[in-house]
């Protein structure tokens, strides 16, 4: 008894100093955004929202958010639409080679994205290619597109092959096929995925960084922001960021994946 | 013959489904890989890249001290990372999947990966809010009177070390999370009918059945923890620079593509050993 009493004692104390830990920089970062002054470290001076007012001034800030939106949005479209093709003809034809084909479409996930944005960067440089936020977008549906494939592929199961049948015996092309009933039926792993690679596209640095040069994204903004050091208003814009994202996870998590889960 | 021009048919069709796709590949991650692999084997000569083919660029990372000395960093600061994550993980996992009640469970997870959701950037420069000379550490040690002197740990390899350790114990406690609430009951039932005790059964059933997950974490670990640039760079600072800390020098300062690109082939062969290393290991478990 004294020992079972000892035990949940021990885990309830390691759960309680781990999530400390992993909540510790989290916490630190929102409250120092309301800092009133001009280090984010303690002591905490008082409340004041004046670096968030900051933020929202800021253009440059406010450019790369939205240059970070139209990247993330743009590049998870074309991975999906290019991940969902591939799949659908690898899950529905028995072409030659399709172990080997599978193995090139993921294998950009076994590397580094720094190696992968060199090798970029580096052929851009010996074709004259000008660095942009396309340069970018392309870098970021090389790192999607493995993961918008697997997920999509993994979900196309064999009992949906009938309804594709029926689809295709009454008219259908390959395409009415695919838009009217294989879409459909795989939308909430074709959602995930697209979200995922949101969520990837919009928090990458290192291929953000090498392959933009005038227009930049947000943690690229970010970044550079950090030269001047601890600073309350990087801790404004970080906080918005988290705020957003947990927002987002919230609503996926009541609407798209409750919804799945009822199914 | 009907049949033989279907399939014809079908097969240029699903080539045309797939092209693009496997076309994307190749044209941006194929050959930009390639290329830069031979550019490994070219050389800087002051601003320009002689295209000669040579070794020089891998014979230099061998014979001078402090490009080798940053694949030692990077190995060592992976290693301890992965130890220490999956210390820290594996009890956070077990007690979310055992004690916390089953309709919390969820919560407790999501609250665990709660910190995933800020920006990668901002976590580390987060951590340096608390660990930086006049940070939230120091003040409290030195406002208890426990330290006179500030600790210097921004900066040092510690700082990179936490600010990894942070990032992976999230996602080591989601891998073997999963892994351990697939268990079946039936086998701790057995070991506790057979006389093990709590322990017995933990070390000789528990542990070994949640390998997989404990490996395939970890392996995600090292691959992402290696490759990083971002956390050693704000918390680990210059000191102590790590292989990909090295490679972005290369490309910044001293403008030698060629050197960087070895230095990253580098890099990935030692992923590469990683993997058979692990993956060999993995096979022998399910065996």
């Amino acid at each position: 008894m004294l020992r079972r009493i000892l035990i949940g004692g021990v885990s309830w104390a390691y759960l309680a100093l781990v999530y400390a830990f992993i909540f510790l920089p989290v916490a630190v970062l929102v409250l120092f955004s309301f800092q009133d002054g001009r280090l984010p470290v303690p002591p905490f001076n008082g409340f004041s929202t004046q670096w968030y007012e900051a933020v929202f001034v800021d253009r440059k800030l406010m450019a790369a958010l939205g240059n970070s939106m139209l990247v993330a949005i743009s590049s998870s479209v074309v991975s999906c639409v290019l991940g969902f093709l591939a799949a659908y003809s690898l899950a529905r034809y028995k072409l030659p080679g399709s172990a080997l084909q599978r193995g090139l479409l993921i294998a950009p996930m076994t590397v580094s994205y720094l190696i992968i944005a060199l090798g970029l960067l580096a052929l851009l440089n010996a074709l004259h290619m000008p660095l942009s936020l396309l340069t970018v977008g392309i870098g970021h549906v090389v790192i999607n597109l493995p993961l918008c494939f697997a997920i999509i592929y993994a979900s196309m199961g064999d009992h949906q092959i009938n309804i594709e049948r029926a689809a295709r015996d009454l008219g259908a092309n390959d395409f009415k096929v695919m838009a009217l009933v294989t879409a459909p039926m795989l939308m909430p792993s074709i959602l995930a995925a697209f979200f995922l690679s949101v969520t990837f596209s919009w928090d990458e640095f290192i291929i953000a960084f090498l392959l933009s040069r005038f227009d930049v994204t947000l943690p690229v903004e970010i970044w550079s922001m950090l030269r001047s050091g601890l600073n309350p208003k990087t801790n404004a814009i970080g906080s918005l960021v988290f705020l957003a994202s947990v927002a987002l996870l919230l609503i996926l998590e009541f609407s798209l994946f409750g919804r799945t889960k009822k199914q | 013959m009907t049949t033989t021009t279907l399939e014809d048919a079908d097969r240029r069709k699903a080539w045309g489904f797939a092209a693009p796709a496997l076309l994307w590949t190749l044209a941006f991650f194929v050959v930009p890989f390639l290329f830069m692999a031979a550019m490994s084997l070219w050389k800087r000569e002051g601003r320009e890249i002689a295209r000669v083919w040579n070794l020089d660029n891998y014979l230099r990372f061998f014979s001078e001290n402090a490009l080798l000395q940053g694949l030692v960093n990077s190995l060592e600061i992976t290693m301890i990372v992965t130890v220490l994550s999956v210390l820290l993980a594996y009890p956070l996992a077990w007690i979310i999947a055992e004690r916390v009640p089953k309709r919390f469970q969820r919560m407790a997870l999501i609250l665990a990966i709660l910190p995933f959701w800020t920006s990668y950037v901002v976590r580390s420069y987060s951590w340096l809010l608390v660990l930086s000379k006049n940070g939230v550490i120091n003040q409290m040690l030195t406002g208890i009177g426990l330290i006179g002197e500030p600790l210097e740990i921004a900066s040092t390899r510690t700082a990179t070390v936490i600010g990894f350790v942070h990032f992976f114990v999230m996602l080591l406690t989601l891998t073997i999370y999963s892994n351990l609430i697939q268990l079946s009951p039936n086998y701790r039932r057995a070991a506790a009918d057979l006389g093990a005790n709590a322990f017995q059964t933990f070390w000789h059933v528990v542990l070994p059945l949640t390998l997989p997950g404990i490996m395939t974490g970890a392996f995600l670990t090292f691959v992402l923890c290696i490759g990083d640039y971002v956390t050693p760079q704000i918390l680990g600072g210059n000191n102590e620079l790590v292989l990909p800390q090295i490679i972005m020098l290369q490309l910044g300062r001293r403008a030698d593509f060629p050197m960087a690109a070895a230095l990253s082939i580098i890099l990935m062969l030692a992923v590469t050993v990683a993997y058979v290393l692990c993956a060999r290991w993995l096979k022998i478990e399910r065996a």
